[in-house]
């Protein structure tokens, strides 16, 4: 349950941040998290529910951006929507990718008072 | 408390060496909470940040160390049971003349992998990551603080027997080496593509055992190239020591090229 890590590395990031700002609560954080990030969206929910209690984000909405992937084939230049990191270029069936989009995982931004 | 770095959460971290004194030492996680003056405006901060960027941080910073003393890093990473410890035994018995060797051991609990690697007259310090899934760059700063390498050295780092979590976390090595065994069926990489996808070389590991278990090398291979179409690939015996000179040979060109930089 790597996603207990990175929940706990978000608390984090969002606690310098109110500090930062002398805020003293969260009220919404917004995420990125892309489609090939290696992030389990359920295993990510249950990790929050448990680490979020009395920390900084205990009550702050949580708004999560899913960024689809998208790779370039680097034998004939097409782009497409990428679901795995296994999928093969639709046109020429190669998998040399480049994974232009989908593996980000960032705070966005937050909404403090 | 850690003031090195933004400590990393999860539970209770503890380092032992083993041989040596046993200063454990366990980090304190506790989160602050400063409390500042009333201010009831609502304020937006584009953050923009990495979530992994402190990690990331830290694993640049290890790797400026490995880089300046000439240190090969190699973090290896299996599902529980593939032979990490056991290729490890092998390797450091067989190159211990040409090489010099250290080992990180990273496991939930135990110093049982770091005993066997200390029986073959190898540094090593365990590192035990309590419910922890992964090492991070955190723990290998930390254990590096204890070991003190010298130069010109291979640095083994074994992690937490687990697929999935540790494909995350970059420790600063200079390779990543995933081992599969042939008992865990050769569909391995699709159904676990972010480790492969993040992997440098890897060991097919227990191939004494192909004759007893259906597991196609050539699936295996074609699997992975899906996952990662610049893996490569090195079939062995940790245990009856088959194919161990293809590995050796791949760790001491590694070693030359390191030391071409
Ligand atoms: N048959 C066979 N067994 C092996 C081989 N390598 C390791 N093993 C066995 O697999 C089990 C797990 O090995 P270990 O090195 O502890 O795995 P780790 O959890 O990845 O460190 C042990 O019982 C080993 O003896 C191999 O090449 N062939
Ligand atoms: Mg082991
Ligand atoms: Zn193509």
């Amino acid at each position: 349950m790597h996603e207990l890590s990175i929940v706990m590395s978000i608390i984090d990031i969002a606690a310098e941040q109110a500090k930062k700002a002398n805020a003293d609560v969260v009220e919404e954080i917004e995420l990125d998290i892309g489609e090939l990030s290696g992030i389990e969206q359920n295993a990510f929910d249950f990790a929050w529910q448990q680490a979020v209690k009395d920390s900084v984000l205990s009550h702050a909405q949580l708004i999560i951006n899913k960024i689809p992937g998208e790779g370039l084939c680097l034998e004939c230049n097409r782009r497409f929507p990428m679901h795995q990191l296994y999928d093969a270029c639709p046109d020429c069936g190669q998998y040399f990718i480049s994974i232009q989009q989908g593996k980000e995982l960032k705070v966005k931004s937050l909404v403090v008072t | 408390m850690c003031a090195t770095c933004g400590c990393d959460s999860n539970g209770q971290v503890s380092i032992h060496e083993v041989n040596g004194h046993d200063h454990s030492h366990e980090h304190d996680h506790a989160h602050d909470h400063h409390h500042h003056d009333h201010d009831h405006n609502r304020k937006v901060i584009d953050v923009e940040q990495d979530v992994l960027y402190q990690n990331n941080l830290l694993a640049q910073r290890n790797r400026g160390y490995f880089e300046a003393k000439n240190i090969l890093a190699l973090n290896l990473v299996s599902s529980p049971g593939s032979g990490k410890t056991t290729l490890l035994e092998k390797t450091l018995q067989d190159v211990k003349t040409d090489l010099s060797c250290y080992v990180i051991e990273g496991d939930q609990q135990t110093n049982n992998d770091a005993d066997r690697i200390h029986a073959t007259g190898t540094p090593v310090v365990q590192i035990n990551t309590g419910k922890g899934c992964h090492l991070d760059a955190h723990m290998i700063l930390h254990a590096l603080q204890h070991m003190k390498p010298k130069e010109n050295a291979v640095m083994f780092i074994e992690n937490v027997g687990n697929l999935v979590c540790p494909a995350m976390f970059d420790l600063g090595e200079s390779a990543r080496v995933v081992i599969a065994s042939v008992t865990e069926g050769d569909d391995k990489p699709l159904k676990y593509p972010d480790m492969f996808h993040s992997s440098h070389v890897c060991i097919i590991n227990k191939i004494d055992l192909l004759p007893y278990v259906p597991f196609n090398v050539e699936t295996f291979i074609e699997n992975a190239k899906k996952v990662n179409p610049s893996l490569e690939f090195i079939e062995v015996s940790a245990y009856k020591g088959d194919g161990l000179n293809n590995w050796y040979n791949w760790l001491k060109q590694k070693v030359q090229q390191a030391a071409a930089v």
